[in-house]
C-alpha cells in the first residue's frame, strides 16, 4: 500500500504542503494570525506560552514550536517573535534547524518597527514560500513513511468497545507495514501500565512506561489526589465500568496489539519505520496532539464517543465515533463510524482495514471533516497541567 | 437479534449492548459463530455479564486482558460489576 506526499529536503514526507507562521510567544499571536490571513496556504495557532514560564514549560513550548516548524506536512516556516519573551528568536531558530533543514525566514516585531512593518516583511516571505511550495509535485511512498497519532477525548462505553479497538486494528495495519504508531495519554495508562509493561521490546522500555506513569501519579499525590482512589469515578460506574484497569484498558487498545518499542517525552523528534510507540502527553486533547504533531505525525487518528470537533492546523484529524447516535447527530464532525462492530455487521480486522483506507485517502489529500470547518484549535502541555 | 459483544474471544465477560431483562436470552458472536446463554438478572446498556462460572479469586477477562478478579463465585449469565469484582491491587512494579 502506498499513498502520495510531498519529499522534503530532510528527507521526510509530508501529507499537506503548508507554510508556517509560527508565533514565538502569546505577544506575537495576533500578528501572526493577521499574517496568515493574507497569504492563502499559510496557517498559524494561537500560542498562549512563550514567555515568563519556568524551565521545564518553556522546554515543552520550544519543543512544540520547533516540532511544528519540522512537521514535513510543512514546506517552510515564518518565525515572528515580539523580541522580549523568553523563547528568544536565536532560541527558537536553533531548536528548529536541530531538527530541519527546510526553509526559514525570522521577523521580530519590536526591531522592524511594530506591527504593521512586521506584517509586510512576513507577508511577503510567506508569499515567496507559498509560491514555491506550490511548484512540489506529490511523489508515491510506501505506508512505511507514515507516522500516525492516535488520541480518545470525549470518550463514552462505545469509544472503548468499538472505536478504539478500530483504532487499534488500524495501528496494527500501519505497524505491520512498516510505519510508526504512536500512543499518547499517560494519564490513562494507569492502572494498566503493567499490560503495557508487558508489551515492551525491552527493559528500559519496560521501565520507561512505569516511570512516566509514576511521575503522572505524583503530579497527582503533590496536589493531594490519588487518582487510583476516585477512580473510575461513581459516573464511569454507573456506565457499567468496574475496575481503574478496565478503564485505561479502553484507552490504551488504540495502540492495538504490536509490541512497544519505545517511549518519547513530550513532543520530541519521533523516527519514521518505528512501529508502535508511546509518547508522554497529558489526557487534554488539544495539547496531546499537539505533541504527537512536533513530534512529526502527518495524520491524527481521534477517537470520541460523545462526538468532539476539535482539529489542528498542521495534521489532519481524522475523527472515529463508536456511537451511531452521535455519529448521526454530528454527521458534519466525524469522518469514521465504527458502531458497525457493536452490532456484529463488521468484524474489528475489517473495521482497521476501512479505518486504514480512510488514513491512506486523508494522507493522499482528502479533506477531513475538521479541515473542511477550520479547526486550528491547539495547546501546549505545561508542568503543572496534569490535573 | 445480538444484545451483547466481546471484544477479545479470550474474554469471559460480554458487554451488554441493548437492555437486557433477567430471563432474556443473551446473544453474542464469538470468532464470528453466534453464542447465545440466559441472563440470571437484570443487565443495565454497556454493562458485563459472565459469559461462563467464573470462580472466586479467577482474573475477570476483558479486551483480552484482567480487568480484576472475582471476589465470589459469579454463575453464568450474572451481572459482573464492583459488588463482585476488585481490582487487581497490587503493585507490580518491577515484577515481570
Amino acid at each position: 500500500m502506498t499513498f502520495y506526499g510531498y519529499r522534503r529536503p530532510d528527507g521526510r514526507v509530508g501529507v499537506r504542503n503548508r507554510v508556517l507562521i509560527l508565533p514565538a510567544s502569546v505577544c506575537a499571536t495576533d500578528t501572526a494570525r493577521i499574517i496568515a490571513q493574507q497569504v492563502e496556504g499559510a496557517i498559524s495557532f494561537n500560542n498562549q506560552q512563550g514567555c515568563s514560564q519556568v524551565a521545564p514549560d518553556q522546554q515543552f513550548t520550544m519543543d512544540v514550536m520547533a516540532g511544528y516548524a519540522a512537521n514535513p506536512n510543512i514546506y517552510g516556516t515564518v518565525v515572528v517573535s515580539l523580541g522580549c519573551e523568553n523563547c528568544q528568536m536565536d532560541l527558537v531558530v536553533k531548536a528548529i534547524e536541530e531538527r530541519t533543514n527546510k526553509p526559514l525566514k525570522q521577523v521580530i516585531i519590536q526591531e522592524v518597527g511594530g506591527t504593521l512593518k512586521a506584517v509586510e516583511i512576513a507577508v511577503r516571505y510567506a508569499k515567496e514560500m507559498v509560491a514555491e511550495a506550490s511548484m512540489l509535485q506529490k511523489e508515491e511512498f510506501p505506508l512505511s513513511e507514515l507516522i500516525v497519532g492516535t488520541e480518545c477525548g470525549g470518550s463514552d462505553p462505545t469509544s472503548g468497545l468499538a472505536a478504539n479497538p478500530a483504532i487499534g486494528a488500524m495501528s496494527d495495519l500501519v505497524v505491520q507495514a512498516g510505519g510508526t504508531s504512536i500512543l499518547s495519554e499517560t494519564s490513562e495508562f494507569i492502572g494498566a501500565e503493567h499490560i503495557l509493561a508487558r508489551r515492551a521490546i525491552n527493559k528500559e522500555v519496560h521501565d520507561r512506561i512505569y516511570e512516566i506513569t509514576s511521575r503522572f501519579e505524583a503530579h497527582f499525590h503533590a496536589v493531594g489526589e490519588d487518582v487510583r482512589q476516585g477512580n473510575p469515578s461513581p459516573g464511569n460506574k454507573a456506565g457499567g465500568i468496574t475496575t481503574l484497569e478496565e478503564k485505561s484498558l479502553g484507552c490504551i487498545h488504540k495502540g492495538g496489539h504490536s509490541p512497544i518499542n519505545a517511549v518519547y517525552d513530550y513532543a520530541k523528534q519521533v523516527e519514521s519505520k518505528q512501529g508502535l510507540v508511546i509518547m508522554d502527553t497529558p489526557g487534554n486533547d488539544p495539547a496531546s496532539v499537539a505533541a504527537m504533531v512536533a513530534g512529526g505525525a502527518q495524520v491524527i487518528v481521534f477517537s470520541s464517543g460523545r462526538g468532539s470537533p476539535v482539529g489542528h492546523p498542521i495534521a489532519p484529524v481524522v475523527k472515529v465515533t463508536g456511537n451511531k447516535i452521535t455519529f448521526a447527530n454530528m454527521e458534519d464532525n466525524i469522518d469514521f463510524c465504527a458502531a458497525p462492530l457493536i452490532y456484529g455487521e463488521k468484524t474489528v480486522e475489517q473495521l482497521g482495514t476501512d479505518l486504514l483506507n480512510m488514513v491512506v485517502e486523508t494522507a493522499c489529500g482528502k479533506q477531513t471533516k475538521a479541515e473542511a470547518l477550520g479547526f486550528v484549535e491547539t495547546a501546549i502541555a505545561r508542568i503543572c497541567n496534569y490535573v | 437479534m445480538q444484545n451483547a459483544m466481546i471484544i477479545d474471544p479470550k474474554d469471559n465477560v460480554a458487554v451488554a449492548i441493548e437492555p437486557i431483562a433477567a430471563g432474556d436470552t443473551v446473544t453474542y458472536l464469538k470468532e464470528g459463530k453466534t453464542v447465545s446463554l440466559k441472563a440470571t438478572e437484570d443487565i443495565t446498556i454497556y454493562h458485563k455479564l459472565a459469559t461462563r462460572t467464573i470462580e472466586n479469586g479467577e482474573p475477570v477477562v476483558k479486551y483480552g486482558e484482567h480487568i480484576g478478579v472475582a471476589t465470589e463465585q459469579i454463575p453464568e449469565g450474572a451481572h459482573v460489576h464492583v459488588h463482585n469484582v476488585e481490582s487487581m491491587k497490587e503493585d507490580r512494579r518491577g515484577m515481570e
